[in-house]
Formats: structure tokens, C-alpha cells, sequence
């Protein structure tokens, strides 16, 4: 029984709830930049996201019976529901962000036992779940106007789309300002005869995307550090998937540049950083050991590149995060460390048949 | 790779060890009434061997050993036996023992002690009856018998013996205070050990943040050139647990302790040096363990400090000398806050194993918050000193997936406690571990019952041949020395018609030499039970819950041992005699001889 405990002794956060706390802390910086780029529509994710996160898990908790109060403070709820708000689209209508975080907490989390037991990351179960069922709302993204510009939305405009009330996404005011793509979507489209670089030099982009998606991905490093630093994760994961990441991208970019994009353009345009810092860092649905989770990490950054070279989707983190969901367990059961006393680490499942002996 | 000489993960906990060194170490006043329960080791309890109403000096022996694996009780006060029944003892589920109580006046104390005797000279037959005779066990909480300990040179091979003077865990610093004032004594200790285990050099661990047992150590160190046996001091800095006996060893010598092994095997030795001093006590001055250093800290003392205590002596008037202010008591730990146990009464006697009592407040030791669920944060993994996955353990042993655990190496887990202090959860973790553990156990215990009273049949089959064997013997000697004076003249072969037990000189060679066959195979047969016991049984004992657990394996395996040595008697009786027959009358008969080892009568 260890009768002392670091939260007593220590200012580093060590108590679930104070983890969570950190984390949303450090998706600031990342949110902040969104939202100077992209507009209100940002915190109008985020902010639904996050207080459907809470309801949802109050209200199944309640129907469960369970205890409502402490489970909450746990803000895991809450993170879950900042992180799919921040991926979604800006503005996206509350009834997909309700359906992303019914996904999520009711499906993906509560209804396999609540926090801890669920074998998928639920902000990304939500995401997908979006992704196929929405496509067109889900890749629509606004042109970075800036959360000042006259060219954005307006307030009212905002409110309308978000709550439906707006008739569909192609029409209505300020269609313009908010049709638009990723880099990542933009570049995966580029006819095949276009050169990487006339591609670039042809502006298929509004004003400043590719500066915006940049900004955005290193105030996403940012807040990872401040992780990092905190020791709310580790470094394995992060590591591994970006430099598998960059590995892949930086041997097809040598072979063929003007086809492929560079590790930089893959790195910062899309959901990279993000993804490696924030989500595929849940500790929940990511391998446990400390090995495992280079493994994991590293197969992460290989199958974003797979999907974003040879898929159908401009960005696969979401993806690439659920597939290697699946694959936790065995990798949990391979990379045992090595225990004190023992030549060599366990590998794999060779449960003793006890049984089958004594039946004999 | 520095890391490579290190064992992995360990925590850094405040240590709060100042508050009880600052001053010397005092001597508790003489209780006038000690309760001296007769499991304070691990094995099996003491039997007792004295009588309510009978008188006893400080030193008598109160309870004899049973079997191996076990250790004398000394009466710790001058006084009269009061009682002797079962009475609550620090134990985490609060469970009673058969305990001897004493009462004396507070004030006389005579003490019975035994001659005594010089280390260096005497020879390790005389040391080992002494430490046998004087009830020293490991003090650092494990309450192993320092004897059997002893005796590992009859086991294994051993090339250092190393001194376990880490004291990683808070709070706890009995072993610094015995080491300032008493360096030159536990160093005399270690040699004594270090010769009956054959260890060719001492190595002392100890964490950097004792400056003035380090020095004392040095002078120590420095006044004993003359002695040939090397000794060296190797401070390291602090890192719980480092005083685990695997991660010490692991530290000092980068060699790592085989999974369900024991240091011996790796050819190392381990002792806390209270468990030196009072082994050096017990040969040098004849001084059974009757008293121990144990610190009363705490926020809730207003004196805390280190006190020489009797043992049995009622918890509550040290910490009433020590101070204590009741109303700010929240909770009464023995041993330390990471390993120690919380103890749910004050008035429990001070035991062999008792090396810490923390009086703690409120503030300075909060209940625990409700735990989470476990969030696969990995922190746990990272403080691991054994290098195992404590987050997978704690999903097998909820679910008791108890194959599973084991196959993720439950059973190396030193509950060092390292996972609960970091997990955010607050989960614990090692209550978990402990829970599936002694589980696993209990059900290979009753798998094996059978086995059990098969053993104890075999056992008392072993003890009616024996006896048989022995009164066959006595039978042969008596009539040969009867009909010695005349076949004086004879000379030898007319004895032959005489008995029928009684072979031919041919046959008799052949007989004495399948007899002696049959006794070495016995006195193999002997030596393996022991071995098996003394590494079940000190692989088993763990700090903070030196009794219990395991009873019922190690109980199993004293009946083996017992079967064995009953087995080997018989076989040596039966020898005996068939060489007074082969010697014929020529010689004086030599009367039956019981081995060493059996001539305790000592049966489960
Ligand atoms: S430290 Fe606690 S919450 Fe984290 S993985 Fe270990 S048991 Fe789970
Ligand atoms: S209690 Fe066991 S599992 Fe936990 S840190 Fe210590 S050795 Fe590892």
C-alpha cells in the first residue's frame, strides 16, 4: 500500500483530472491560431463540442447509474469534445457536431465501460463517423480571411449556418468565403500533368492558406511542447509518427518532386502535428509500453502517408489512428519490456493450458 | 551506458527524514509489561516454552523455534509470564496471535545472557547455534532468520556480501542513527557474516543523502585496515527503491537477481545493518534480540526521534514519550509510507520487524482520493523498477485473468508501491498485486492438499521407521555389550547365529555399504528439502506482512523437510548399527548417533 502519493508531494500534475486540465491548457495556443485564421466558426466547434461532451456524458452516466460528479471532473469529456471540435470544419452545423459527439462519448467511450476502457480514440471515432457520412460538409473549409476581416462571416451569418438554419452549405451568404480546401486536398487534386511547382505558382488557393495551415501546425507544436515539457506525454509517439511521416514523404519526394509532396508540406498542412501531439497521444486507445508506443506511433505516421499518397481522403489521420486502434492489443502483447531477473522479455500469449493437463 | 548499472524507473518521494535525526538515540524506559507475540519472524511461529507464573530474566528464552524456517522468542523484560493467549498484533488486516506477556516492575532488569564468544576463533557450528539461540532476524522488515540466512554457504556459493544501508524509503532512519553511533560494530558484523558465508568482499550501498553515516562509515573503515577482507563504501544518490535487495544488487554490481530467484544465487548476500549490529550482539556480548532501534516520526510527536525499544513494548507509551498529540493523529503507519502498513490501534506491541512508527497528521498524509479509472498513461511503467508493465497487471488482476498476470510476471513485482505513488488515478495498484498474488497462491494451496496430507502421512510413517530403527539399534548395543566379556576371548564371528539382524561378515559389507549409500542419498535428500524451504520461504517474505500468505506452502514444506531428516535418522540408526555388528565385538559400541541436524527434535 503506498501511503504517499506524488499529488500530495509534488507540483507536476498528477491526478487524472488536473491531466486533462494541462491538456486543454495547451490546446490553446492551437485553437487561438484557428481561430485567427478561420474565424469565429473555430470557437463555435469547440465550444458545442465541449458542452456536448459534458451533457452526453452526464446524461449517460446518469443512465447508467453511476455517480455523475467525479466522473466529470475528470474533463475527459470535455477534452474529447475540444479535440473533435477543433477538427471539424469552422462552423459546422451543431447537428453534425452532435452526431461527431454522440459517436464519440456515447458510443466509442461510454457504452465500453467509460473512460479507460475504450479501445478506440473517441474524438476520432466522431471524426470518421463525420467524415463518411458527410463528406461534402466535412471537407469544406473557409478560406483563413482572418478572424477580423470584413470577408469572413459575420456573427449572424455564423449563427445561422451553425444552427441549420441556413439552407444548405452551397448556398446562402458568403458561399464564396466558405468554399475552399486544405493544401493537402488542393495538392492531392493537382492534375496529373502539372508540375508540383507551376501547381503552386497557379494560386489554387485563397490568399494565405498555406501560410495560415502552417501557423496553425506550429502553434500545435507549441502546445505539444508545453505537453512534453509537463510530462503529460510522451515522446515516443509524437517522434515516431512524424519521423515516419518525414521518411516516407522525404523518399518519394527525393524520387519524384513533382509529384509529391515534401515532409515540410506534409508535416505542416494538414492535421500532422495535431494529430501526433493530441490525438494519437491518448493514452487510453495508444499501445502502453514504452516501446509499443514507438511502434505505434511509427505505424500512425505510415499509414497517414499511404492515405494521403494512394487513398481517396486528402488527410487520413483519423484514420490511420483508428486502424492502429486495432493492432493496440497485439503490440501491447510484443513489446512486454524486459523484467529484472529475466534473460529475456515475454513475447505474445502462451497461456499454460492448466486445465487440459488435469483432465487427462 | 551509465544507465545499464542501474535498475530501471524509481521515484523520488521527499524523504522527511530530518525531523528523527536530530538527535542521538535514546533508550525507551523499560515497559512494565511487554506482549511478545511468537510469529514476529517469517515461518512458522515459536512454539512456547515457558509457563504462566514461571519468572524470567531479560534474555530467557520464552518460545522455541519449529522447524527451519523459524526463530527463538527472548523475554525482553525482567518479570513474571502473565499470560500466555492470543492478542492483537500489527498486522494490516488486524489479526490476533498467540502472544507471551510479561509483567515486570518497571525497574529491575536482570538479564540472562549467553558466554561470550570470539567470532574470529569460534567455528561456524558455535556461530550458527548462537544466532540460532538468539533470535535474530532480518530487521529491516522482511523478519527473515538471520541463521538460515547464515547457512547459505551449505546452498550456495557467495563472493559478496553486501550491506544493505540505502533506507530508500521516507521517514525511516533507524539504520542511519545505528550506523552514526554504532559504524565500527555493524562493520565487525558484516565480517562476522562475511566469514560464515564465505564472502570475499563487503560492499556497503548506501544513499548519498547521509552525510554523517557515510563518514562514520569512513572512520569505521579507515580503524579496521588491519582486517584482510575488503570493504567498500559506495554512496549513490537517492532514489526509491534502491534498498530493494534486486535493485541494490543490481546497482552495485550489475548483477540482476534471476525471476523467483534469490540473491544467493548470484553469489550476493544481503543485511540491513541493524540486523549486523544485533548479529554481532548476540556472538560478541551474548545478547539475544530483546530490543531494536525503531524511529518515532510524524508530524502528529512533538519529540520524534529514534528510540531503542524492547520489543513487545506497547506502541503507545513511545509515542506518548515521544509526544504525541492524539488530536492531530490521522493515521498510525508501521514501517514506511510506501511499503509500511497502517496500523488500526495504538496499543500493539513493538515486534522484531517494527523499524518505523509514523504518527502522521491529516495534512501530511491524506487519505487517499477516490480512485479513476486507469487512463493507460503509462506513468506507472515508467517508475517500474522491476521493468513491468504495472498498468497491464492491474487490468489482469481486476479482472482475475490470473494466468495472464503471471505471464506478465506478477511474481516479480517487489510491491515496492513505486505505480501507486505516481498514478494519476490514484489507483492502488500494489493492493491489487498483493490481492491477486496471495490468491494465485491460495488456489495452488488447495490444488495441492492432497499432496499435503499425503506429506504428512509420509512424515509420520517416516517417524514410527525411525523409531523402530532406533529401538532395533539400542536392542543390537545392549546385547553386544552383554555378551562382550566373553567373546573379548572368542573374537568376533560366534555373534553371527546370535541375531538375525545380524548379517555375515560378507553380507555385512554389502549391507554397510548399501546403508551408507542410503544415508548419503537421506543426507542429499535433507539438504534439497532445506534448500527448497529456505528459498520458498525467503522469496515469500515480504515487508509489511512478515506473517501469513504463505503459511500453508512453507508449512507443507517443513513437514517434507522433517520427513527427510526422520528418513535419514532411521538410516543412520540402522548404519550404526550394522557397523557395531561388522566391528564385532572388538570395539566399545558406539551408541546410535542422530546426525547434526536432527538432533533437535523438531516437528511441525
Ligand atoms: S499510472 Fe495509473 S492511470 Fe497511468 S497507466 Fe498506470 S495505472 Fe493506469
Ligand atoms: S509495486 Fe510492483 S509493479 Fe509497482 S512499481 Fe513496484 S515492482 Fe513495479
Amino acid at each position: 500500500m503506498s501511503l504517499m502519493h506524488q499529488s500530495q508531494v509534488s507540483r507536476q500534475p498528477t491526478d487524472t483530472g488536473r491531466v486533462m486540465a494541462w491538456l486543454l491548457l495547451s490546446t490553446l495556443p492551437g485553437i487561438a491560431t484557428l481561430t485567427w485564421h478561420f474565424g469565429l466558426g473555430v470557437l463555435s466547434n469547440v465550444l458545442l463540442a465541449g458542452a456536448f461532451g459534458i451533457g452526453l456524458e452526464a446524461l449517460v452516466l446518469r443512465l447508467r447509474r453511476r455517480t455523475v460528479r467525479p466522473v466529470l471532473a475528470d474533463n475527459s469529456a470535455l477534452v474529447t469534445g475540444v479535440l473533435l471540435g477543433a477538427s471539424l470544419p469552422p462552423g459546422t452545423s451543431l447537428w453534425l457536431i452532435l452526431v461527431g459527439m454522440v459517436a464519440a462519448i456515447v458510443v466509442a467511450k461510454q457504452l465500453y465501460g467509460g473512460l479507460g476502457q475504450n479501445p478506440f480514440n473517441p474524438a476520432m471515432v466522431g471524426y470518421a463517423l463525420l467524415l463518411i457520412s458527410f463528406p461534402a460538409a466535412m471537407t469544406q473549409w473557409a478560406a483563413p480571411h482572418g478572424l477580423l476581416s470584413a470577408d469572413g462571416l459575420s456573427l449572424g451569418e455564423l449563427l445561422a449556418r451553425v444552427t441549420g438554419m441556413s439552407s444548405g452549405m452551397n448556398t446562402g451568404p458568403g458561399v464564396d468565403a466558405w468554399s475552399g480546401a486544405t493544401p493537402l486536398d488542393a495538392f492531392k487534386h493537382k492534375p496529373d500533368a502539372l508540375l508540383a511547382s507551376e501547381f503552386w505558382a497557379s494560386n489554387p488557393l485563397p490568399d494565405g492558406t498555406q501560410a495560415a495551415w502552417r501557423n496553425v501546425a506550429l502553434a500545435w507544436l507549441a502546445g505539444g511542447a508545453l505537453l512534453l515539457y509537463k510530462r503529460l506525454i510522451g515522446w515516443q509517439i509524437p517522434l515516431s509518427m512524424l519521423t515516419a511521416m518525414g521518411v516516407l514523404a522525404g523518399f518519394s519526394y527525393a524520387v519524384d518532386p513533382s509529384h509529391h509532396g515534401s515532409p515540410a508540406f506534409h508535416w505542416l498542412s494538414g492535421a500532422a502535428v495535431f494529430g501526433a501531439f493530441f490525438i494519437a497521444t491518448d493514452p487510453v486507445s495508444a499501445a502502453t509500453s514504452r516501446k509499443g508506443k514507438l511502434y505505434y506511433g511509427a505505424g500512425i505516421g505510415v499509414l497517414v502517408m499511404l492515405i494521403r499518397e494512394a487513398g481517396a481522403y486528402p488527410d487520413a489521420v483519423a484514420f490511420a489512428v483508428l486502424l492502429m486502434n486495432f493492432t493496440v492489443p497485439f503490440i501491447d502483447y510484443y513489446t512486454q519490456p524486459r523484467t529484472q531477473g529475466h534473460a529475456r522479455p515475454n513475447r505474445g500469449i502462451k497461456v499454460t493450458r492448466l486445465d487440459d493437463e488435469e483432465a487427462s | 551506458m551509465a544507465r545499464a548499472f542501474d535498475f530501471p524507473g524509481g521515484i523520488h518521494p521527499p524523504a522527511r527524514k530530518a525531523a528523527s535525526t536530530q538527535h542521538r538515540i535514546a533508550t525507551a524506559a523499560l515497559p512494565r509489561r511487554v506482549i511478545l507475540p511468537l510469529g514476529q519472524h517469517a515461518g512458522q511461529p515459536a512454539e512456547p516454552c515457558v509457563e504462566v507464573g514461571q519468572r524470567v530474566d531479560t534474555g530467557t528464552r520464552v518460545a522455541k523455534a519449529q522447524g527451519l524456517i523459524s526463530a527463538d522468542v527472548h523475554a525482553s523484560i525482567t518479570g513474571e509470564v502473565v499470560a500466555i493467549g492470543s492478542y492483537p498484533v500489527p498486522h494490516p488486516a488486524g489479526r490476533e496471535e498467540t502472544c507471551i506477556v510479561i509483567e515486570g516492575d518497571g525497574i529491575r532488569d536482570d538479564w540472562a545472557l549467553l558466554p561470550s564468544l570470539d567470532w574470529r576463533r569460534a567455528d561456524h557450528a558455535t556461530l550458527h547455534a548462537r544466532l540460532d539461540a538468539s533470535g535474530v532476524v532480518g530487521l529491516g522488515g522482511a523478519g527473515f532468520p538471520t541463521q538460515v540466512k547464515a547457512r547459505v554457504r551449505e546452498r550456495n556459493a557467495i563472493d559478496t556480501l553486501i550491506v544493505n544501508a540505502a533506507e530508500c524509503e521516507p521517514y525511516i532512519s533507524a539504520d542511519d542513527m545505528a550506523l552514526r553511533e554504532h559504524a565500527a560494530d555493524v562493520l565487525e558484523g558484516a565480517r562476522l557474516i562475511a566469514k560464515l558465508s564465505g564472502a570475499q568482499r563487503i560492499i556497503i550501498g548506501i544513499e548519498d543523502d547521509k552525510p554523517e553515516a557515510i563518514r562514520a562509515l569512513e572512520r569505521g573503515i579507515a580503524a579496521g585496515q588491519a582486517h584482510p577482507l575488503p570493504i567498500s563504501l559506495k554512496p549513490f544518490p537517492a532514489r526509491y527503491p534502491s534498498g530493494g535487495e534486486k535493485q541494490l544488487i543490481k546497482r552495485l554490481l550489475d548483477r540482476e537477481v534471476p525471476s523467483r530467484g534469490l540473491p544467493a544465487d548470484i553469489g550476493v548476500l544481503c543485511h540491513n545493518p541493524g540486523t549486523l549490529l544485533a548479529a554481532l550482539q548476540a556472538v560478541r556480548d551474548g545478547r539475544p534480540l530483546v530490543s531494536r532501534v525503531i524511529t518515532l516520526t510524524g508530524e502528529a510527536l512533538a519529540r520524534p526521534g529514534n528510540v531503542e525499544a524492547r520489543l513487545g513494548t506497547p506502541m503507545n507509551e513511545l509515542l506518548a514519550t515521544a509526544g504525541l498529540d492524539d488530536d492531530r493523529l490521522a493515521r498510525l503507519i508501521m514501517g514506511g509510507p510506501m511499503m509500511g502498513m497502517e496500523l488500526s490501534r495504538l496499543d500493539l506491541p513493538v515486534v522484531k520487524s517494527s523499524n518505523c512508527l509514523i504518527a502522521a497528521t491529516l495534512d501530511e498524509l491524506p487519505p487517499p482520493p477516490a480512485e479513476q479509472p486507469c487512463i493507460r498513461c503509462g506513468a506507472c511503467e515508467d517508475a517500474c523498477p522491476a521493468g513491468l508493465l504495472p498498468q497491464q497487471l492491474y487490468w489482469f488482476a481486476r479482472s482475475r485473468e490470473h494466468e495472464k498476470a503471471e505471464l506478465f510476471n506478477l511474481f516479480d513485482c517487489i510491491e515496492c508501491g513505486a505505480c501507486s505513488y505516481v498514478c494519476p488515478s490514484h489507483i492502488p495498484l500494489v493492493d491489487y498485486y498483493r490481492a491477486a498474488k496471495s490468491e494465485i497462491r491460495a488456489n495452488a494451496f488447495e490444488a495441492r492438499k492432497a499432496e499435503h496430507a499425503k506429506h504428512r502421512f509420509e512424515f509420520r510413517q517416516a517417524r514410527i521407521e525411525r523409531e523402530a530403527a532406533e529401538k532395533e539399534a539400542r536392542r543390537q548395543a545392549r546385547a553386544q555389550a552383554a555378551k562382550r566379556p566373553t567373546s573379548m576371548a572368542a573374537n568376533s564371528t560366534t555373534s553371527a547365529a546370535e541375531s538375525t539382524a545380524q548379517p555375515q561378515p560378507a553380507t555385512a559389507d554389502a549391507d554397510l555399504k548399501s546403508l551408507r549409500i542410503a544415508q548419503a542419498a537421506a543426507k542429499a535428500a535433507v539438504r534439497k528439502a532445506e534448500k527448497v524451504l529456505a528459498r520458498v520461504s525467503q522469496s515469500t517474505s515480504h515487508k509489511g506482512q512478515p506473517q501469513g500468505q504463505s503459511d500453508g506452502e512453507i508449512e507443507d514444506l517443513e513437514v517434507q523437510l522433517a520427513t527427510a531428516r526422520e528418513n535419514l535418522a532411521a538410516i543412520e540408526a540402522r548404519l550404526a548399527a550394522a557397523k557395531d555388528a561388522a566391528a564385532g565385538t572388538t570395539q566399545a559400541p558406539t551408541p546410535p548417533s542422530r546426525s547434526a541436524d536432527t538432533d533437535q527434535e523438531r516437528t511441525p
